[in-house]
C-alpha cells in the first residue's frame, strides 16, 4: 500500500515511464507518426500538469526517502516537463521534413525525461546515479538519431565517450563519500561533523562530475559539437531539460548534502563561472554557425547560473530555478526557429551567412528569433533579463561583486553575438534565393506561444517567483 | 489622472498592435500619427495641472504592492518636476517624428512605426518611472527599438553604427545595473527593514545616507552609464555614427530625447543619492563638460557632412548640459534642466531639416549646397531660426539655457575656478563660427549648381511639422519663466537636500575607518562641511 501510495505522489515521473513503455509498444506494433506523436504529447501534457499541481502541495520524501516531492524537486520535474513537452510538439514537423523519421525517437525522449525527473528529484546519491545514468544513455542515443548525418553519428560517440568518462569520476566521488558517510542518502552526507581526505576528494569528484553534465568550463569540451552535430530539436532539449535537471539535481545536494561546507565549495563555484562565462562567450563570439554559437551560449548560460549557486543562499537556489525555467523557455524557441531555417534541402542553413535577408522574407520567425535572442542577451522587459537579474542579486547580496561585475561585463559581449544574427536576418541584403519549406500550423503555434510567454512572464516575472518563494 | 499617465505611456505600444494587423502602407501612417497625436493631446492635461508649488512631491502616482516576493520592487510612475518636461517633450516630438518619416520611409513601413512608438513607450517610461528597477527596464527597452532603426533604416555604414550604440549603452547600463542593485540592498537594510528596496522617494530622502566608499563606487557606475548616454567626451565616440547613419526620425529621437536620458539620470539619481561624491567628482565631470564643449565644437566646424556637424554640435551641447548639473547650484542645474529641453528643440529641428534637403539631394555634403536661400526661402527662414537656437541667440530658446548655465557656473561654490564657465563660454562664440560659417555655404552665395536650382521648397506637411517646433523655440525664449518654474521647487529642495546629506555624511565619517585614498578624496580630516555651510550662507 505504501508503494502505491508513494507511486501516487511521484505520479509525473510514473507517468512518463509508463507513456515510454506505451510509445515503444505502439513502434513495434508500426504504429504511424502521427500516433506515436499524440499518444506521448499526451502523456506528458497530463505529466506536465500534474507536476504543476505538485508545486503546491507540502514537501515530503518517498520511497524510502530515495526521492523528494513538493518544492525543488516538482519545480524541477516542471521544468523538464515544460522542455520535454515543447520539443515534443516541434519534433513532427522537423522529423516529417528531415525525412529521417524513426518512431523510437519518442520512446528515448521519453526514458530521457524519465532519467531526468529522477536525478532532478533524487535525495539519495543511488538514485541520483540512477537517473542521471538514465538520462546520459538515452541522450547518446539521441545525438545519434539521424543515422545518415555523419556529424550526428560522431556526436554520439563523442558524448558516449566523454560522458562515460565523467561517469567515472561521479561514481568515484559516490563511493567515497559513502565511505566517509557511512550512507548515500544525502540527509546523512548533510550531517557528517568529520571531514577528512576521503569526504573532501569525494566531493571533488561528485562535483566534477556534475560540471561535466552542465558543460562548465574547462569540463566542456564535449558540447559544441554534440549540440552542432544532433539533429535541432534534440539539441534544444538537450540543452535545456538536460542540463535543468543537472542543475536542480546540484542544488538538492548542495542545499542538503553540502550545506555544512558552503565556505570551500563556493570558491570553487566562483572560478568555475568566471571561467565558463568568459570563455564561453568569448569563443560564441567568433562562431559563424549559428548552431554551434547556441552551444558556446548555453555553456556561458551554465556559467550565469553558476554565479547563483555560487552565492550559496536559498536567494541564490531561488535565483537559479528561475533561470533554468526562463532558459528553457527561450531556447527551445531560439532552436526551434532555427530547425525552421534548417528544413531546407541542398545547404547547411545553419550557417549565419545564409540567414541575410530572410528577416524579410519570414517576418514572423524572425521576429520571434529576435525575440528569444534578446532574451538570451539578457535586455529587458524579457524573461531572459528577469532571471539574469535575480542571479545577480543573489551574487550582490552574498558580497561577491566583482564576481557579478564579471557576469555583466561578459553578458554585454555577449549581446554582440546575439545581435549580429538580427544584422544578418535584417540588415543585409539575400544574398541566396532560399525557398524554405512550408511549416505545419502546430510548429509555429508552438514557437508563438513559447515567444509570448517570454514577453509575458518577462513583464510579469512575479508569476514565477511567487511561487518559487513559497519553497 | 494616474490613469491618464498610465495610458499615455502605454497607448503607443498598444497602437503597434494596430499597425502589426494593418498591411496597407497608408493606413500604417495614419495609424501612427493617430496614436502619436493622441498621446500628445493626453499629455496635455498632465502639464495643466502640475502643480509647481509641489513640484518637489511626485504627482499623478500610480504605486503597486511588491512585485516580486523578497525583493520590494515596485511598480511606481509618477511624474514631478524632474521629469515633467522631458515627459511632455516626449510626447510632443511623437506626431512629429512620425510626420518627418512620411515619405522618406519606404520599405517595411510597419517595422519602422512599430519601432518607434515602442521606443516612444520606453521614453515615456523612463521619465515616468520613480522606481529604479522600472527605471532601468524602460532604459534598457529603448535600446532595441533603436537598434532596429538605425539598422535596418539606415545610411551605408548602418551596421556598425548600431552595434557600437547597442554595445556602448549596454556595457554601461549593464554596470549601473550592479550598483542598483548593490544600492538597493544596502537602502533595504538603512531604511527598509532588510528588505531590497528600489523606491527612488525613499532613497534620495533624507534619512538615507551612505559611506563614502560606498558613494564613491556607487556613484561612479551609475556616472558611467549616463555619461556614455549623455554622451560625455570621451564616451562620445558612439554618437557620431549613431547619428549620422541613423534615418531622420532616429536622429530626432536620438537627439531629442534618448541623451537626455543620460543628463536626466544625473539630476535625478546622482544629485540627490550620492551627494559627497557628486561634490567630489564635480571639478573632474565639469572639466571633462568643459573639453566636450572645445572638442565637439572644434570638430563640428571642420565637418563637411552637415549632418554630422550637427552631431559633434549636440556633443557640445550637452557638455553645457553636463556642466549645469555639476556647477550645483539652483540656477545651473535649472539651465540644465531647460536646456535638455532646448537642445530637444533646436538639435531635433535641425535633423529633421537635414533630413528634409537629404530627402531632395540624397546627399549631405555641405559643398554640394550654395545658394539655396533664393530657391527655397521657406526652408531658409525655418532653417536660419533652428540655427540661431542652437548657437543660443537671446530671443530664442537656446540662450535661456547657456545662459543660466554659465552664471551657474560663475557662482559655483563647487567649481571653484572661474576657469570652466570662461572656457564654456568660448564654446559658445564657436558655436555661432560653425552654425554660421555652415549655414553660410548652404543658404546664401550662387546657386553653383544645377540640381539646386530646380529643388522644391518645403510642402504643407514640412512646414507643419516645423511650425510648432518654432513656436516653442521662441516661447521658451522670450518666456523662460513658465517652463522654468516647473522644476525651480525641486531643484531647490534636492540641492539644500543634498547639501545637508553630504554634511551629515562627513560629520560622520572618521578618517581612521576609511581607506587612505578616501580620506584623503574626501578631506574627512579637515572640516569641509563647516566651509560648505559658510559659503552657502
Amino acid at each position: 500500500m505504501e508503494l502505491l501510495h508513494d507511486i501516487n505522489l511521484y505520479l509525473p515521473g510514473t507517468i512518463i515511464a509508463i507513456a515510454g513503455l506505451v510509445v515503444m509498444m505502439l513502434s513495434a506494433f508500426n504504429a504511424d507518426h502521427k500516433t506515436v506523436y499524440w499518444t506521448s504529447i499526451l502523456f506528458t501534457a497530463v505529466a506536465l500538469v500534474r507536476s504543476f499541481a505538485d508545486l503546491f502541495v507540502t514537501q515530503t520524501e518517498v520511497f524510502h526517502n530515495m526521492a523528494a516531492v513538493g518544492g525543488i524537486a516538482s519545480f524541477g520535474t516542471f521544468i523538464i516537463l515544460t522542455g520535454t513537452l515543447f520539443t515534443l510538439l516541434l519534433c513532427y514537423d522537423y522529423f516529417e521534413k528531415v525525412g529521417n523519421y524513426h518512431s523510437e525517437v519518442y520512446a528515448i525522449i521519453l526514458f530521457a525525461t524519465v532519467g531526468m525527473v529522477v536525478l532532478a528529484t533524487a535525495t539519495n546519491l543511488v538514485t541520483v546515479f540512477l537517473g542521471l545514468e538514465t538520462m546520459s544513455i538515452a541522450l547518446y542515443v539521441l545525438a545519434g538519431v539521424v543515422k545518415s548525418d555523419k556529424r550526428g553519428i560522431e556526436a554520439a560517440l563523442k558524448y558516449f565517450l566523454l560522458g562515460a568518462f565523467s561517469t567515472g569520476f561521479f561514481l568515484y566521488g559516490i563511493a567515497l563519500l559513502y565511505g566517509a558517510a557511512g550512507s548515500t542518502s544525502l540527509a546523512d552526507i548533510g550531517a557528517v561533523t568529520e571531514k577528512g581526505l576521503i569526504y573532501w576528494a569525494g566531493v571533488s569528484l561528485l562535483l566534477t562530475g556534475f560540471f561535466f553534465k552542465v558543460s562548465a568550463v574547462p569540463f566542456h569540451m564535449w558540447t559544441p559539437d554534440v549540440y552542432q552535430g544532433s539533429a535541432t530539436p534534440i539539441t534544444g532539449y538537450m540543452a535545456t531539460a538536460a542540463k535543468s535537471a543537472g542543475f536542480i539535481s546540484l542544488i538538492l545536494i548542495l542545499s542538503r548534502a553540502l550545506d555544512t561546507s558552503v565556505e570551500q565549495w563556493s570558491e570553487v563555484f566562483k572560478v568555475i563561472a568566471v571561467l565558463t562565462m568568459v570563455f564561453g562567450n568569448i569563443i560564441a563570439l567568433v562562431q559563424t554557425n549559428v548552431k554551434r554559437m547556441l552551444a558556446y551560449s548555453s555553456i556561458a548560460h551554465a556559467g550565469y547560473i553558476l554565479v547563483g549557486l555560487a552565492a550559496g543562499t536559498p536567494e541564490g537556489y531561488t535565483a537559479v530555478q528561475f533561470y533554468l525555467f526562463a532558459y528553457t523557455l527561450m531556447n527551445i524557441g531560439a532552436f526551434g526557429v532555427i530547425a525552421y531555417y534548417e528544413r531546407y534541402k541542398g545547404a547547411d542553413l545553419t550557417e549565419l551567412d545564409n540567414y541575410a535577408g530572410l528577416g524579410f522574407e519570414k517576418p514572423l520567425m524572425a521576429v520571434v528569433l529576435s525575440i528569444f535572442l534578446f532574451s538570451l542577451a539578457g535586455i529587458p522587459p524579457l524573461l531572459g533579463f528577469a532571471g539574469k537579474y535575480l542571479v545577480f542579486a543573489a551574487a550582490v547580496q552574498a558580497d561577491m561583486i566583482l564576481l557579478a561585475v564579471i557576469g555583466v561585463l561578459t553578458s554585454a559581449a555577449a549581446a554582440f553575438y546575439y545581435l549580429r544574427v538580427m544584422v544578418y536576418l535584417f540588415m543585409k541584403p539575400a544574398v541566396k534565393d532560399i525557398k524554405l519549406a512550408p511549416v505545419g500550423g502546430i510548429y509555429t503555434s508552438v514557437i508563438v506561444i513559447l515567444a509570448l510567454l517570454t514577453v509575458v512572464l518577462g513583464v510579469m516575472p512575479w508569476t514565477i517567483a511567487d511561487i518559487l518563494a513559497t519553497f | 489622472m494616474e490613469l491618464l499617465l498610465n495610458i499615455t505611456i502605454y497607448l503607443p505600444i498598444l497602437g503597434v498592435l494596430a499597425i502589426l494587423a494593418t498591411r496597407n502602407d497608408q493606413a500604417i501612417r495614419w495609424i501612427a500619427l493617430f496614436v502619436t497625436t493622441a498621446t500628445f493631446a493626453l499629455s496635455i492635461p498632465l502639464m495643466l495641472n502640475f502643480n509647481a508649488a509641489t513640484s518637489d512631491v511626485a504627482h499623478y502616482v500610480t504605486e503597486s504592492g511588491s512585485l516580486i516576493g523578497g525583493l520590494d520592487i515596485k511598480y511606481i510612475v509618477g511624474l514631478d518636476g524632474l521629469s515633467l518636461l522631458l515627459f511632455m517633450l516626449t510626447t510632443f516630438m511623437g506626431p512629429i517624428v512620425v510626420l518627418s518619416a512620411w515619405e522618406s520611409v519606404k520599405k517595411h513601413l510597419g517595422g519602422f512605426y512599430s519601432m518607434l512608438l515602442i521606443l516612444q513607450t520606453g521614453s515615456l517610461g523612463v521619465f515616468a518611472s520613480l522606481d529604479m528597477v522600472v527605471f532601468y527596464i524602460f532604459f534598457e527597452l529603448t535600446l532595441i527599438p533603436m537598434y532596429f532603426l538605425i539598422g535596418i533604416w539606415g545610411g551605408s555604414g548602418r551596421i556598425e553604427a548600431t552595434i557600437k550604440f547597442f554595445i556602448y549603452t549596454l556595457v554601461g547600463s549593464l554596470i549601473m545595473l550592479i550598483a542598483l542593485l548593490f544600492l538597493g540592498f544596502h537602502a533595504g537594510d538603512a531604511i527598509n527593514a532588510g528588505v531590497f528596496t528600489s523606491d527612488w522617494r525613499l532613497i534620495s530622502g533624507p534619512e538615507y545616507h551612505i559611506g563614502l566608499v560606498e558613494q564613491t563606487y556607487m556613484f561612479l557606475a551609475f556616472a558611467l552609464a549616463f555619461c556614455i548616454k549623455v554622451p560625455l567626451f570621451p564616451f562620445h565616440t558612439w554618437l557620431p555614427y549613431a547619428h549620422t547613419e541613423a534615418p531622420t526620425a532616429g536622429s530626432v529621437v536620438l537627439a531629442a530625447i534618448m541623451l537626455k536620458m543620460g543628463t536626466y539620470g544625473l539630476i535625478r539619481f546622482a544629485l540627490p543619492i550620492f551627494p559627497n561624491a557628486v561634490i567630489a567628482f564635480a571639478p573632474y565631470l565639469a572639466a571633462l563638460a568643459v573639453i566636450g564643449i572645445i572638442y565637439g565644437a572644434l570638430v563640428a566646424m571642420v565637418q563637411k557632412d552637415v549632418k554630422k556637424l550637427v552631431a559633434y554640435s549636440s556633443v557640445s551641447h550637452l557638455g553645457f548640459v553636463v556642466l549645469g548639473i555639476f556647477a550645483l547650484n539652483t540656477m545651473s542645474v535649472q539651465g540644465a534642466i531647460i536646456q535638455n529641453i532646448n537642445h530637444g528643440l533646436s538639435t531635433g529641428a535641425l535633423f529633421l531639416i537635414v533630413g528634409m534637403i537629404y530627402d531632395r539631394r540624397h546627399t549631405r555634403m555641405i559643398s554640394e549646397f550654395g545658394g539655396l536661400s533664393s530657391v527655397m526661402p521657406v526652408f531658409a527662414v525655418m532653417f536660419m531660426i533652428a540655427t540661431f537656437s542652437s548657437i543660443g541667440l537671446p530671443g530664442l530658446n537656446g540662450f535661456v539655457g547657456e545662459f543660466l548655465i554659465l552664471m551657474g557656473a560663475f557662482n559655483s561654490d563647487v567649481l571653484v575656478s572661474n576657469w570652466f564657465a570662461i572656457i564654456a563660454t568660448l564654446g559658445v562664440i564657436l558655436a555661432a563660427v560653425y552654425m554660421l560659417w555652415m549655414f553660410q555655404r548652404v543658404m546664401f552665395g550662387p546657386v553653383t549648381k544645377d540640381e539646386n536650382k530646380i529643388l522644391k521648397d518645403l510642402n504643407a506637411r514640412e512646414i507643419g511639422l516645423l511650425i510648432p517646433v518654432m513656436i516653442f523655440i521662441v516661447w521658451i525664449g522670450v518666456y523662460p519663466s513658465y517652463f522654468t518654474g516647473f522644476s525651480e521647487v525641486q531643484v531647490e529642495k534636492i540641492l539644500d537636500q543634498s547639501l545637508e546629506k553630504s554634511e551629515t555624511v562627513l560629520l560622520n565619517s572618521r578618517s581612521e575607518e576609511l581607506p587612505q585614498w578616501a580620506g584623503k578624496f574626501y578631506d574627512v580630516t579637515t572640516d569641509m562641511a563647516a566651509t560648505l555651510t559658510n559659503s552657502e550662507k
